[in-house]
């Protein structure tokens, strides 16, 4: 009825709000990616860690709002979901740092953990509906309710847009930062600068964790607000993807997780006005898109711009 | 002191994967214990209805065979390096290959042909799949994790797709599917069992894989550009050729799992083709360490396991968490305890436990 009412206009505003709504996973996913990467390792097992964040920050919304009330319990939840993320982080972090270990074999072993104790945790909360987040009303001003309800941004989206700059100020401006990168480029110049290699990429990792883990939050607290277990179905190892295509910047990080937001709504956007017919192949389209852009993006003789020196580089 | 290396290699082959079971198995008996049921007795339900009798014997074959086929999609490319997820996807498109050529083809042919050339489209469109990615791989650099992740995704839904609409048959409602398939073309069983003909091309393939990769010149050459990518260009060895052959045989196991699925269990292509026995296959071939005779082990441990879930949730003896959630954990504690194999000093010394030698 409502897309009656615009007509076509539907397609593009629909894309517009999943945009705005789906961006967020992927934004806070691929800051955490590029926080490990940038320190020389990575965490496939970021797509265990958003599910396992989605859980916790739903269970958590759910079990205190009798406690703190449904305004507060929300935000608890989305700070469950960072430490749950976080504790993934660090089994990750210590096992990817054992001798003679793949790091891209522990994060499978850590999607598959991840996941499976998410689904085992999260059993009782499927049907219970659990306080969500506010929502910032910017489309106030519209009369188009489409246009209103596209315009309900989270408060954070917002947290994650500022993040991403603030990211890239840390890795440029600040000592810490520094050393991550020292670390991720040359670790013997950052081991002969004193400083733990071990350490920094534990910390790095527990913290990109936890960014990935509210990311997890942001899909069962905001959008679509509910837990099931396919929530994430795969975006978590997207956003690892889109680090690659971002070049490892943090703000170039920000643009890109907009597109893959923008590539998931174009099948749900079609099917409100009414087109189906190819709805599993438009559903898909974050899939194909992912893939074309790492096929444009890789090379094979060049290192990419921006690659940390000793990624993926066993010790 | 002299090292016996083959008894030692032997050795490891069957006792890694066994070790990571047995911690995987610890793990669950905790959350067993947690959850208020006595672990002893869940194990022993558990061998009971994997391994306690003929009947649970069958079982677990029926579901190794599949996992022997979409293990070597990860193991073999493994050998070169190469860490490929993308089971799922390829025995997808292999059941979709196979069912597309099974129908068209129907009646109008002898059923033994029919059913070669839908081994053969299992086979081929599995292998061409992930041979798509080991190109990805050689000429553009892209992280072949990740692009055969990507794909199952896409394989799925290329099959929602087709079976929402093109393929889908209006005369079956229970859920949106294929139509089936000619009742002559149907995998047999072996004689005087349930099981059905694809066990032995699970083992077959297990054989002809260890065979190609410690035996022939191909897999020497697969194995020294696994070691040293750099070292096997200068000697001349054409690593892109290997990567494409070495991915497809990979890929195209895969795709005869789907053959063997669609042909001897669903009948018919639908969603259920979608069973994680891809997933699965990814576990085995890490606890089996990329060694495709130590696949058939872990296949059939792991098939008695999946069996054992089936069964055991029909009746719920102990107050214990589900079964499915066994499955989860077995799977994840399995794939956790891979690393800490991986670290033990008495193996590290020779060859095999380096990234796939």
């Amino acid at each position: 009825m409502a897309a009656e009412a615009l007509g076509w206009w539907g397609v593009p505003l629909g894309i517009l709000a999943g945009t705005l709504r789906g961006s967020a996973p992927f934004l806070f996913v691929s800051l955490g990616e590029c926080l490990t990467e940038k320190s020389g390792k990575i965490n496939l097992g970021l797509e265990g860690t958003l599910l396992m964040g989605a859980m916790s920050a739903y269970g958590v919304s759910y079990l205190t709002q009798d406690i703190v009330g449904p305004g507060l319990s929300p935000w608890l939840g989305v700070v469950a979901a960072g430490f749950s993320g976080m504790v993934l982080g660090a089994i990750h972090g210590w096992l990817a740092q054992q001798p003679r270990v793949n790091d891209v074999a522990v994060g499978i072993a850590m999607i598959i953990f991840g996941s499976g104790l998410a689904f085992f945790l999260g059993k009782p909360f499927i049907q219970p509906q659990a306080p969500q987040l506010v929502t910032l009303n910017v489309g106030g001003w519209s009369s188009v309710p489409q246009i209103e309800s596209a315009l309900k941004l989270s408060p954070l989206f917002l947290i994650g847009l500022a993040i991403a700059p603030l990211l890239q100020w840390f890795f440029r401006s600040t000592r810490w930062g520094l050393y991550v990168r020292a670390v991720g480029d040359s670790p013997e110049a950052a081991k002969a600068m004193g400083i733990s290699i071990f350490q920094v990429r534990m910390l790095s990792i527990m913290a990109g964790s936890f960014l990935a883990g509210i990311g997890g939050a942001c899909l069962s607290l905001y959008y679509p607000g509910v837990w099931t277990e396919r929530i994430s179905s795969g975006q978590g190892l997207m956003a690892v993807a889109l680090v690659i295509f971002a070049h490892w910047n943090p703000v170039q990080c920000l643009w890109a997780s907009l597109l893959f937001g923008g590539a998931q709504a174009i099948g749900p956007a079609f099917q409100s006005v009414g087109i189906d017919t190819y709805y599993y192949l438009f559903n898909a389209a974050p899939y194909i898109l992912t893939l074309l852009i790492m096929i444009i993006t890789c090379s094979p003789k060049r290192t990419l711009i921006g690659a940390p020196g000793a990624l993926g580089q066993e010790d | 002191m002299l090292v016996n290396q083959p008894w030692r290699r032997a050795l490891e082959t069957i006792c890694l994967p066994i070790a990571a079971l047995l911690v995987a198995l610890v793990i669950f008996g905790l959350f067993c214990a947690l959850a208020g049921a006595n672990p002893f007795g869940v194990y022993q339900s558990i061998y009971k209805a994997a391994f306690g009798s003929w009947s649970a014997w069958q079982n677990t074959l029926i579901r190794a065979a599949p996992l022997m086929l979409t293990a070597l999609c990860t193991a073999l490319p493994a050998r070169l390096g190469l860490v490929i997820i993308g089971n799922e996807g390829a025995l997808v498109i292999g059941g979709l290959a196979s069912v597309l050529i099974g129908l068209n083809l129907g009646t109008a042919l002898p059923a033994p042909v029919v059913q070669i050339g839908m081994a053969l489209g299992g086979i081929l469109g599995g292998g061409l799949w992930i041979m798509a990615v080991g190109a990805l791989r050689h000429y553009r650099g892209v992280n072949e994790t990740i692009s055969s992740l990507l794909m199952n995704y896409i394989a799925i839904a290329i099959l929602n797709h087709l079976v929402e609409g093109p393929l889908r048959d209006p005369d079956f409602v229970t859920k949106p599917s294929s139509a089936e398939l000619a009742e002559t073309l149907w995998l047999g069983n072996l004689p005087a069992t349930r099981i059905h003909l694809g066990l032995l091309y699970g083992l077959i393939a297990c054989v002809i894989a260890y065979i190609l990769i410690q035996r022939t010149t191909f897999g020497f050459a697969a194995r020294t550009a696994g070691g040293n990518i750099r070292a096997a260009r200068i000697a001349g060895l054409p690593v892109g050729k290997l990567t494409l052959a070495i991915c497809f045989l990979g890929g195209s196991a895969a795709g005869l799992a789907g053959m063997v699925e669609v042909a001897a269990v669903q009948k018919r292509v639908n969603e259920s083709l979608v069973s994680n026995y891809g997933y699965a296959g990814i576990l085995v071939a890490f606890v089996s360490r990329h060694n495709p005779l130590a696949t058939i082990l872990v296949a059939v441990l792991l098939g008695g396991i999946l069996a054992s879930g089936g069964i055991l949730h029909d009746r719920i003896i102990y107050p214990m968490p589900p079964f499915w959630f066994f499955r989860a954990l077995c799977f994840s504690a399995c794939s956790l305890a891979i690393p800490f194999t991986a670290g033990f000093r008495f193996f590290s010394s020779i060859g095999w436990s380096t990234s796939g030698q």
